[in-house]
């Protein structure tokens, strides 16, 4: 028998491995139904001599029962453990499989293709550093490698390696794996997945897997192990601000009393300071006790247990952090990938599990599903199982977190069922809109009331929603010169022409609509500061945005104008042709056509465009003005 | 940025064996956390070793806040019961010791009744009894996955049913480190706080830590007949000989330690630490090879462990 490379290389090293240490690889294994996953994962283990004897007598003779190569070794069977998916062929679970060679170890999660076990693939997924798609060349790039790419993306896997696998069934064709390999590297590009390595390979023959291949010299790039052993996958978590959620509070005995933990991004040393979260309260790190002695410094996915200078109330579910404060909020917006064959319905108690907190979570708004084949964001008040969308959750009382892509530890949580205790789906909080608590308010001498007495006016906003072609922007441009006629000091804000500007860089999708409306009204609040009464013109389609624009001004400052033009109207008027194109399917998201027009609820004012020239309708809210004392 | 200093003592990134120390200290405090009444299986093992270990660092300078249960089937090697006794002593814990009533009124001896009978009633139906009479809801074992199949499979906090079985078919999303705790009246859970060490981590941890480990895993001269192609240390009297058998004195050791007719030993003379590694690294069998009971079938693990065996 041949020398056994790994093994050998093992041997020639000390005794323990921690003094010259080898990093590991966490990755997972996905793609379709018979791709050839579990293959590949066995080649591996196989061509890097990490089998032993009875392994593989063992698979010699379960190749013979249950293979599906004939005569050959079938290492599909090396990690399809359960006797279920030895019977059917298949894998239902994730496995983790571990080897190592000279440079590197490897953890491997190989996950399963089957659309029903998705939940399992993004098991297998959420740890990973990298991740290897294998893509059948026959098939190209498929609804379900596009499914398991984009829960990639969301988990914040950066690095995948494809494998076009049984590129002998397609002849060892150059040209087919050029145009699956441009497919993937589009796609990967929409979704945000930085780096991409194409190979082609014949996993049951080894082409590719740990050497090269005879049989596809045009075929110049690395082997899959090469590149699992050269992949660069650091990510900087050492060096972001300190979070250490407390699991345990450790009392032993009356004299002592520590927060036990694991450091969850950053680092700490003795004496700096930190805060509990979410009490505020502020301390300093006075020890960092391990079993084995005092430690100056903790870092990264330490355990340890921290001492306060302070007698600090802080338990289960608080974090002590430093440098850049966390998002400490009842209210989160969140990608939810949905596992449980009961569907998501907003207004639902479920129990929300992040870091070592457990809070009472209700999906307070389904804000769009996304479409696994186009990508596109859409409608939707549902989640099925294996469906992705974005939702907005309220909490029963503040949860201390970070963006998932700043903190993998402090951004993700996981629904639970409380009736069938069932994790039902993995959660992925986006960055907020606001930020709180870190950026403290710099008080100002001359304020608002001081320039409002200067104008003699009560500055505030006029906030004109309605359809595309309402009349908005007429009237608001009518009640702006009435208002200058009168002496009065006005802005106007309209959101075609901010567009043009400040929101430029923001397109029309749920997210978009909502930056840009946290834009205007964020203006219109300096605006309504210097003392001015601003007019914003914004189709502002959804309740909640408008609410969220209310709030942030003070009682009586806000005042929503509801354009109220029939659909129909606005179509037929269609200034800028916005509809036809709308109908025609050149745009998408189009307020009115297929994103809907929230109506409000209970508006200052509500213009009857049907009913009341623009004229007319800019006299009406002139006169709202002087009847509250605004003019 | 300022440099690094010079005269930092730890480096910023963990060595692979910290991390897997770290995580599964987390682990152990998790289940602390979460659970009501959580017991530390202990096997007397170099893997129950190591997690003993683990135990006694996360919840420095307290003591674990869960007693040990071992199962005894009365067929474990005498040294292993010697150093369980010493060990729960030296560090000053509760063990808790259970044997089958049944099991032991029916004289169930793996000679005699077979391996599969004697796991089931001795190891499976007396580990049920014993989580039953106490009411544990979290059991805390040292398996690892790369032990076998269809541990690999299995997830850290593994749920079980009211009846202790497991459902391979449908377990719970396992999600970074977030791990779903929650359970019916009845139900359990098994944690596997070593899930991601591998046999070499945890001979190399024990280097490390210097962490006591029971004799047997040193080569030594030992009473053995080779018997179905395994060599069986004959540790009492209880063991028949079969016509033709005489025990002799080798120098062998051992790479698991379960129950002394059922675990074969292997030819050796690696009598420290270092050569034991050395010896695993130049191995081509995997460590289970000299476990009878694993090779009933293939899916003989499994089998067991969906009927609640650790």
């Amino acid at each position: 028998m041949a020398v056994h490379h790994a093994i050998a290389a093992r041997a020639h090293e000390p005794a323990t491995t921690h003094a010259q240490d080898k990093p590991t690889l966490r990755l997972v294994t996905c793609g379709s139904v018979d791709d050839g996953k579990s293959t590949l994962v066995g080649r591996l283990l196989y061509d890097s001599k990490m089998l032993l004897d009875d392994q593989l007598d063992a698979l010699s003779a379960d190749s013979k029962v249950a293979g599906t190569t004939g005569p050959a070794l079938d290492f599909a069977l090396l990690v399809d453990g359960l006797q279920a998916e030895r019977e059917q062929g298949i894998t239902i679970d994730v496995a983790y499989r571990f080897f190592a060679t000279r440079r590197r170890r490897f953890v491997v999660a190989d996950t399963p293709g089957h659309v029903q076990y998705t939940r399992n693939m993004a098991t297998g997924a959420s740890q990973a550093d990298l991740a290897v798609v294998l893509i059948d060349a026959r098939k190209g790039v498929i609804s379900q490698t596009r499914r398991h790419s984009h829960i990639l993306a969301l988990l914040g896997v950066r690095h995948v390696l494809v494998a076009v696998n049984k590129m002998d069934l397609v002849g060892f064709d150059a040209d087919r794996f050029t145009a699956i390999a441009i497919a993937f590297r589009t796609m990967a590009g929409q979704l945000g997945i930085a780096d991409v390595q194409c190979i082609p390979v014949v996993a049951c023959d080894g082409d590719n897997i740990i050497n090269g291949s005879a049989r596809m010299p045009w075929y110049d790039g690395p082997s899959v192990m090469d590149h699992l052993e050269q992949v660069d996958v650091s990510d900087g978590i050492a060096s972001r601000p300190f979070r250490f959620p407390v699991q345990w509070v450790n009392r032993p005995n009356a004299e002592f009393r520590g927060f036990s933990g694991r450091v969850a991004g950053g680092a700490i040393r003795c004496g700096d300071p930190v805060v509990v979260q979410p009490s505020g309260r502020r301390s300093r790190v006075s020890g960092i006790v391990t079993a084995d002695g005092r430690l100056q410094q903790a870092v990264s996915g330490q355990s340890v247990t921290l001492l306060l200078a302070d007698e600090i109330d802080a338990s289960r579910g608080d974090v002590l952090t430093s440098g850049t404060a966390p998002l400490v909020t009842d209210h989160i917006t969140a990608q939810l990938i949905w596992f449980d064959d009961e569907a998501m319905r907003p207004g639902r108690r479920y129990l929300l599990k992040s870091g070592t907190s457990s809070i009472g979570a209700t999906v307070a708004t389904m804000k769009h599903r996304v479409d696994i084949e186009t990508m596109a964001q859409e409608a939707a008040s549902t989640l099925d199982a294996n469906e992705i969308g974005c939702v907005e959750i309220a909490l029963d009382r503040p949860l201390v977190c970070d963006a998932y892509r700043d903190n993998r530890d402090l951004g993700s949580f996981i629904l639970i069922d409380p009736f069938s205790r069932h994790t039902v789906a993995a959660g992925l909080i986006d960055a907020p809109l606001r930020r709180p608590a870190n950026i403290s308010w710099h008080p100002t001498t001359v304020d608002k009331s001081v320039r409002a007495r200067l104008k003699q006016q009560k500055p505030c906003v006029l906030w004109l929603t309605g359809l595309s072609g309402a009349g908005k922007s007429t009237i608001a441009n009518l009640v702006d010169r009435r208002l200058c006629e009168l002496g009065r000091h006005t802005a106007l804000l309209d959101g075609d022409n901010l567009r043009h500007g400040i929101n430029r860089d923001l397109g029309f999708t749920p997210e978009a609509r909502v930056e840009n409306i946290r834009r205007v009204t964020e203006i219109a609040a300096l605006f309504v500061e210097a003392g001015l009464i601003t007019l914003v013109s914004l189709i502002s389609p959804f309740r909640a945005d408008r609410a969220m624009a209310r709030k942030r001004f003070a009682e009586g400052e806000f005042i929503e104008v509801h354009v109220a033009t029939a659909l129909a109207t606005c179509e037929a008027r269609d200034p800028k042709g916005l509809y036809k194109r709308a109908r025609a399917g050149e745009l998408s998201n189009f307020t009115g056509i297929d994103q809907a027009y929230e109506t409000p609820e209970s508006p200052d004012i509500t213009i009857d465009g049907a009913v009341l020239s623009a004229e007319a309708a800019a006299e009406l809210i002139v006169r709202h003005l002087r009847a509250h004392h605004y003019v | 940025m300022p440099a690094p200093e010079a005269a930092d003592p730890q480096p910023l990134v963990l060595s692979h064996l910290r991390r897997l120390e770290a995580e599964s200290i987390a682990i152990l405090r998790e289940v602390a956390a979460e659970f009501r009444n959580p017991v530390m299986l202990y096997s007397i093992g170099k893997d129950s070793s190591v997690l003993l270990h683990l135990a006694m660092k996360a919840f420095h300078p307290g003591k674990p806040p869960f007693p040990l249960l071992h199962i005894d089937t009365t067929w474990k090697f005498r040294d292993m019961i010697a150093f369980r006794d010493q060990r729960v002593r030296e560090l000053g814990l509760e063990l808790l010791v259970h044997v089958n009533p049944e099991g032991l009124a029916q004289r169930i001896d793996p000679f005699v009744h077979g391996s599969a009978l004697y796991t089931d009633v001795m190891k499976t139906q007396a580990l049920r009894q014993a989580l039953d009479m106490h009411g544990f809801d979290a059991a805390i074992g040292g398996a690892r996955r790369d032990e076998e199949k269809s541990r690999a499979k299995e997830r850290i906090f593994s749920h079980r049913s009211i009846t202790h079985r497991w459902d391979p078919k449908n377990q719970r999303p396992e999600l970074w480190s977030l791990y779903n705790t929650l359970l019916a009246p009845g139900e359990s859970m098994r944690v596997f706080p070593l899930s991601n060490w591998t046999e070499l981590d945890v001979w190399d941890y024990i280097q490390l830590e210097n962490i006591p480990i029971v004799p047997l895993y040193f080569a030594s001269l030992r009473p053995v007949v080779e018997r179905d192609g395994a060599l069986i240390m004959v540790d009492d009297e209880r063991m028949p000989l079969r016509p033709g058998e005489t025990p002799e004195w080798r120098s062998i050791r051992f790479r698991t330690l379960g129950c002394y007719p059922l675990t074969g030993a292997v030819p050796s003379t690696a009598s420290d630490l270092a050569a034991i590694v050395h010896e695993m690294m130049a191995s081509r069998t995997s460590e289970r090879q000299g476990r009878v009971i694993d090779r009933d079938s293939t899916a003989s693990m499994e089998r067991k462990k969906v009927e609640g065996y650790f």
